[in-house]
């Protein structure tokens, strides 16, 4: 085997070593291994998401307590990528955007477990989510309005009911 | 008292970055390369051939066109993942004259894009990404989906898709090993926190980074205010504890802050290692007012030209292991003297 590093010297060091929290091996020429002591200072990337050492290992205890119950009668793979819920469970990534739908009831208690809630509270993209938006702030306003009517305060719940018919209004466009 | 302390030079810097991926399109891993050039296309121009004054400021990037050195350089000015150079075929960045913001194309994700800000700026850099995120919006269509938000290839990421970081120097939480009190209280509150050169308790440079661990549920202010507010307190704490060494040793720390100075000023030669545990020490000794004649920018440089890609680009040739000592020597005393 070649080192993977200089592609030259044969390797003769094979190490195991978690890298940004995953597990890598390198085979690599003696000349290299001592080099790549060095490097290893910043491959511990400063810069990458989360640590997926974390997630892989969520991943691993959620399947474990599932047990065999966890099985998907048919194996199923998502239509635009083509990759199946065993992929997911071996790499821990999503082929594209359509595999959170495909595998939606697989994935919800996964990700209600990573993150403690499965609802979306940030931004919202103005293209794709315009009507989301309105939504949204509708739902804000209507809150608004039940505290002004409990608080007695008339015209300010006035003015949030014109409010809510205007938006009310671009949703039926 | 014969110190002074201020919060931005416990903090080196703020960063945010922002994951999102375009709609219709599989995530980078599942792209041929046809593809994936299409993706950076379509993300290039929405900067570039925007009609924002913030298009000039960028330049695209193809990572297959730079040397292996050159890569792994970007890595070390935390401009890039070593995820996207071991993807380098597929991976672009598009990055600014200033060369603090970047946005890679077909890392993990289609778009990731990052803010880097020196100081405690966090709130100023979310601004900003918020700003070039609208932007790639206009021509772009995102994966977007009204429960989960942003659809990105790792689940840990859907949401907001936001990192909200800092960069911080903690001598004496680390030589006090508070530190791992540290590292429990902020994972408690679903933060992470790491070493920047190495891990854990080996954590050279005493420089360490926390960020959000959680990205669905919060929105973007609240995320970014927890993280102030982490950050305060750890600050508060890490001051506290350089006054209590002070008022007990001030002989002993200020001779091993000048001694450190010294090495760094009149060494031949420096391993990586003992040359960031050293600018530590002086780092400290800047922050605290003890040094006084050394800029903290000159520090802050040195951090990214002494690792081993950069130095050998400074250099101009590759070095092996024993050459890179002495040059980063070399350096460390020009850059001092
Ligand atoms: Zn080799
Ligand atoms: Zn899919």
């Amino acid at each position: 085997m070649l080192c993977q590093n200089c592609q030259q010297r044969e390797a003769n060091v094979h190490i195991t070593k978690i890298i940004n929290g995953v597990k890598q091996e390198l085979h690599l020429c003696e000349e290299c291994a001592r080099e790549n002591n060095e490097f290893n200072i910043n491959i511990m990337n400063p810069f990458s998401f989360a640590s997926p050492m974390s997630f892989q290992n969520i991943l691993e205890g959620f399947f474990e307590m599932m047990g065999s119950s966890y099985q998907i009668p048919e194996p199923i793979t998502c239509p635009v990528c083509h990759q199946s819920f065993d992929d997911f469970k071996r790499t821990g990534k999503m082929g594209c955007a359509n595999c959170y739908r495909t595998f939606n009831s697989e994935i919800m208690p996964i990700i209600k477990r990573v993150h403690g809630n499965i609802q979306h509270t940030g931004k919202v993209p103005k293209r794709t989510g315009g009507i989301l938006k309105i939504k949204r702030d509708i739902e804000r306003l209507k809150e608004e309005l039940r505290i002004a009517v409990m608080n007695e305060e008339y015209e300010k719940a006035a003015k949030l009911r014109d409010q809510i018919k205007e938006l009310e209004s671009k949703l039926d466009k | 008292m014969l110190f002074k302390n201020h919060s931005s030079d416990i903090v080196l810097t703020s960063r945010i970055r922002l994951a999102r991926n375009i709609d219709g399109v599989p995530f980078p891993q599942k792209l041929n390369q046809e593809e994936a050039n299409k993706v950076i296309k379509d993300v290039a121009d929405s900067i570039l051939n925007s009609n924002s004054a913030i298009a000039h400021e960028f330049r695209l990037i193809k990572l297959k066109e730079l040397k292996p050195l050159e890569r792994l350089s970007m890595v070390e000015k935390h401009l890039v993942s070593m995820d996207i150079v071991n993807e380098y075929q597929r991976g672009a960045v598009l990055l600014n004259r200033e060369e603090n913001v970047s946005i890679m194309i077909n890392e993990e994700d289609h778009i990731r894009l990052q803010v880097i800000y020196p100081g405690f700026k966090v709130k100023d850099a979310y601004d900003y990404a918020n700003k070039l995120d609208d932007l790639i919006e206009e021509k772009v269509q995102y994966a977007y989906d009204g429960k989960l938000g942003y659809l990105t290839s790792c689940p840990t990421n859907v949401g907001t898709g936001i990192r909200a970081s800092v960069m911080l120097h903690l001598p004496a939480l680390t030589l006090t090993k508070n530190i791992n009190n540290v590292f429990n209280t902020v994972v408690q509150v679903g933060m992470t926190m790491r070493g920047i050169y190495g891990e854990g308790s080996n954590a050279m440079g005493n420089i360490y980074q926390i960020s959000n661990q959680v990205t669905l549920g919060l929105t973007e202010e609240e995320i970014i205010n927890n993280l102030i507010a982490v950050t305060k307190k750890i600050i508060d704490q890490e001051i506290k504890t350089r006054e209590m060494l002070f008022e007990k040793q001030s002989a002993e720390i200020e001779d091993d802050i000048y001694r450190s100075l010294g090495i760094l000023k009149y060494s031949r030669m420096l391993s990586t290692q003992e040359c960031l545990n050293l600018m530590s020490k002086v780092r400290l000794g800047i922050e605290m007012g003890i040094i006084k004649d050394i800029d903290v920018k000159n520090l802050n440089d040195l951090l990214i030209n002494v690792q081993p890609a950069t130095l050998q680009l400074i250099e101009g040739r590759e070095l092996d292991t024993k050459e890179r000592d002495i040059i980063r020597a070399k350096v460390v005393r020009e850059t001092l003297r």
